[in-house]
This record gives structure tokens, C-alpha cells and sequence, in this order.
């Protein structure tokens, strides 16, 4: 636990120092969003229709971004090593690796989301039901994108094969959060949706940082 | 035969492969409490494989490694917890100072950095930020970490590439310290280290 905390706490400054790396993800997902108005022009009912799907689609590209060096860094400098020779299991420095990403760039994306989704003309009653999707659904991009970075650690051509590995994955988030909000908009209940993605999100939480685990051993060999 | 009663590390009959190639095979040693073994060989023998592999991070592809008479790899967080390893890379952040780089494996080891900035002479650049080191400056700092633990195993890869003459001196009372509490060392290396007596095992 305690050592946990010293990986994270790290994790967390060494974002803080190379701000330009941690800010790039944030700034690309505004960016990105904000090309759709000028692409298919600002009427208000095309726009709110396709905001949350921009959103969420954004939302993941952006969230892909850091994952290349979540673990590249330590492999080339030989932290890597040292991390799993610091008596702490794999799966937890894996998983605390994945809470370092998700603080990083799954909750600014979060916190972005709102002002973003107003800024697409989203229907105001559907917009809680845009972040409540996006709050398990940004751990989920984490955990599964730290999985996807830990397999393809080492790997020549890491990099490309990284979003194709991760992205058919988070299909299922995509669909349920995009149809959480799209229920809210239509006037239903987004909760079956906002469930199925907590049971991802339990599913993922213990199997996920084991599976990457496994493969920073393999990584490391 | 495996004997029970062996006091520190004891390997036997070895076999690793670095990607398809078999680099060693039928390896056997032992080093007792206070020992200190140098792995000699040309480039490419098995030497940074070998201490990977006794690190508990490469993969053993046959024999078996005894830690005081029990099987070593068994348990790995167990054998973490005995094992320092530097290896070829400093594993130096660049964008953290050389307290904090040092400080983060303290808390690793759940403790203060206490003097172990001192003990290769590294006190006066604990506010410089590790990417503005030298080489030789960013290698005293990967090795300050063995100051840090009370780990029995030193398992070092050629630890004093690029040191200067009054660092490697500081490196020796390091390591003599270490043998002094019964600690055992095990480096690669192609020049002489400040290690009094040591056997040597040659690879390849």
C-alpha cells in the first residue's frame, strides 16, 4: 500500500513537471470536438443529436494518447526493473499505474466533458447523463488501456499496434455511454445503461491490472 | 544433488536463453555469506542475462537457484525483498531531482533517504534535476540506492561504467560495508572492481 502510494505520488509529479505531455491529451479531445461544428455545420438539432457520440468518440482517442509511454518510459530507463524487483505484486503496480492515467487524463477529460457538450448544443436534461456514463467510463478506458500499454510493451511498433489492440475493446463503453445519454435526450431512463457499464467497470477493475501484471513480467523478461 | 544445508546462494546446472539463443547452460556456483562473485566474459556471454535471471526477472529455462537452502524464484516478491539490482540503465527520471529519484525508492523500501545521499558523494547535487547529470553523476545515483537497502543479494551490471577514481573508492566502502554484514555481491564486469577477494566465474 504504502509503496502504492510512493508510485503514484511519482507518477503524479512527474505529470506535474512535464505539463505540455499531460495537457496534450486534454487538448486534443477539445480540439478534436470542436472541428465537428465547423465539419457539419452549427444547426442546433444535427449538433445535439451527434454531440454525445462526439464526445465519448473523442473522449476515447484522447484518453489513447499518454497511454504509449504509461509504461514505455519506465521499460527504456529501467524503472521497470526496479518497480518489480520493490517487493510489490505486478497487478499493483499495474493498477496503480492505471490510477496514475486515469488521474491524469480520464478525470480532466471528465471535468472538460461538460462545458464541451453544452458547446455542441446537447440537450441540458441529457448532459448528467453524459458525465455519469463517462465517470466509469473513463476508469474503463484507463484499465483497459493500461492493459493493451503493458501488452504491447516492447513490442517493435508498439505504438501502432497499441489503439488496435485497445479501441475493439472499448467498443461495449462506447455503445453503452453514448446510449446513456442518447436515452436521457429521448426522454428515458439511463439507467440499464449506466448499470451495464458499472458491471464492466467491476469485471475490469480486478482483471484488467492482473492481466497487465502478467504481461510487465513478460515484458520485463 | 541439492543440498539443504548451503548458507546463501546456490545455483545449479542454469540454462537461459536471451530471445531464441541458448547463452548459457549447466551454470553452477555458490556464494556464501561476505561473498562476492565476478562474472568475466566476453560480450554477449550471458553475463547481464545471467544476472537477470538470478534478479528474478529473466526467465530460467532449466536448474534450480537456492536461497539458504529453499527454492529462491518459488515466492518473487519474497525474493525482491532480497534482491538489489542495478542494471545496465540507471533507472534515473530525468524530470525529477536527484533527491526525489532517491527519495522514491526510499519510500519503496518504506523508509528516509537518511545518508545515502552522502555515500557517493552526491549531497551537494540533491536539488539539481537528474536530466542536468553527467553520465557518470546519473550512475553514483542508481548505485546510492544500494545505500537504501538492507537487501542480503547486490546484483550489480557492470556497476562502475563511467565512475571517476574517488567514486569508485566511495563504491568499495560500499561494498565493503555490505560483505562486512554477511551480504553477498554478484557483478559483471570487464575492469577490476574494489572488491578484495572475490572468485570469479567465466561465461561463454
Amino acid at each position: 500500500m504504502k509503496g502504492c502510494l510512493a508510485i503514484l505520488a511519482r507518477e503524479l509529479r512527474l505529470s506535474l513537471r512535464h505539463g505540455a505531455d499531460t495537457l496534450g491529451a486534454l487538448l486534443f479531445f477539445v480540439l478534436a470536438a470542436s472541428l465537428f461544428p465547423l465539419a457539419i455545420g452549427p444547426a442546433p438539432e444535427t449538433l445535439g443529436r451527434l454531440a454525445p457520440g462526439i464526445v465519448w468518440v473523442c473522449a476515447l482517442l484522447a484518453a489513447l494518447l499518454p497511454l504509449d509511454r504509461l509504461f514505455g518510459a519506465d521499460l527504456e530507463d529501467g524503472s521497470l526493473d526496479q518497480l518489480l524487483l520493490s517487493g510489490l505484486p505486478a497487478f499493483a503496480i499495474a493498477g496503480t499505474k492505471g490510477l496514475a492515467h486515469w488521474l491524469v487524463t480520464g478525470l480532466p477529460l471528465l471535468l472538460a466533458a461538460a462545458p464541451l457538450a453544452v458547446m455542441l448544443r446537447m440537450p441540458e436534461d441529457a448532459i448528467p447523463a453524459l458525465l455519469a456514463g463517462l465517470l466509469p467510463g473513463t476508469l474503463l478506458l484507463s484499465l483497459l488501456g493500461t492493459t493493451g500499454a503493458a501488452i504491447v510493451l516492447g513490442a517493435r511498433r508498439g505504438g501502432v499496434l497499441l489503439p488496435l489492440l485497445v479501441l475493439p475493446l472499448t467498443t461495449p463503453v462506447l455503445i453503452f455511454g453514448v446510449a446513456a445519454a442518447d436515452a436521457a435526450s429521448g426522454g428515458l431512463s439511463a439507467r440499464p445503461h449506466l448499470l451495464l457499464l458499472a458491471a464492466m467497470l467491476a469485471g475490469a477493475l480486478p482483471l484488467c491490472p492482473l492481466a497487465a501484471g502478467a504481461a510487465l513480467r513478460g515484458a520485463a523478461e | 544433488m541439492v543440498d539443504g544445508n548451503t548458507v546463501g546462494l546456490r545455483a545449479q546446472d542454469l540454462a537461459a536463453f536471451r530471445g531464441e539463443r541458448l547463452v548459457f547452460r549447466d551454470l553452477s556456483f555458490a556464494v556464501g555469506p561476505g561473498g562476492a562473485l565476478v562474472l568475466a566474459g566476453p560480450n554477449g556471454s550471458g553475463k547481464s542475462t545471467l544476472l537477470r535471471v538470478l534478479a528474478g526477472l529473466g526467465r530460467l529455462e532449466a536448474g534450480i537457484l537456492l536461497w539458504n537452502g529453499t527454492d529462491a524464484l518459488v515466492d518473487l516478491a519474497d525474493h525482491a525483498a532480497r534482491v538489489a539490482y542495478i542494471g545496465h540503465q540507471d533507472a534515473v527520471k530525468p524530470g525529477l531531482t536527484v533527491a526525489e529519484n532517491l527519495g522514491f525508492y526510499a519510500r519503496l523500501l518504506g523508509r528516509g533517504i537518511g545518508d545515502a545521499l552522502s555515500a557517493l558523494g552526491l549531497t551537494e547535487l540533491a536539488e539539481l534535476p537528474a536530466r542536468m547529470l553527467s553520465a557518470g553523476q546519473k550512475r553514483r545515483l542508481a548505485l546510492s540506492s544500494l545505500a537504501l537497502t538492507d537487501a542480503p543479494l547486490w546484483l550489480l551490471d557492470e556497476p562502475t561504467l563511467g565512475l571517476d577514481t574517488a567514486a569508485i573508492a566511495r563504491f568499495g566502502t560500499l561494498l565493503a560495508a555490505h560483505r562486512a554484514r554477511g551480504g553477498i555481491v554478484i557483478a559483471a564486469t570487464h575492469v577490476p572492481l574494489p572488491l578484495g577477494d572475490v572468485a570469479e566465474l567465466r561465461l561463454g
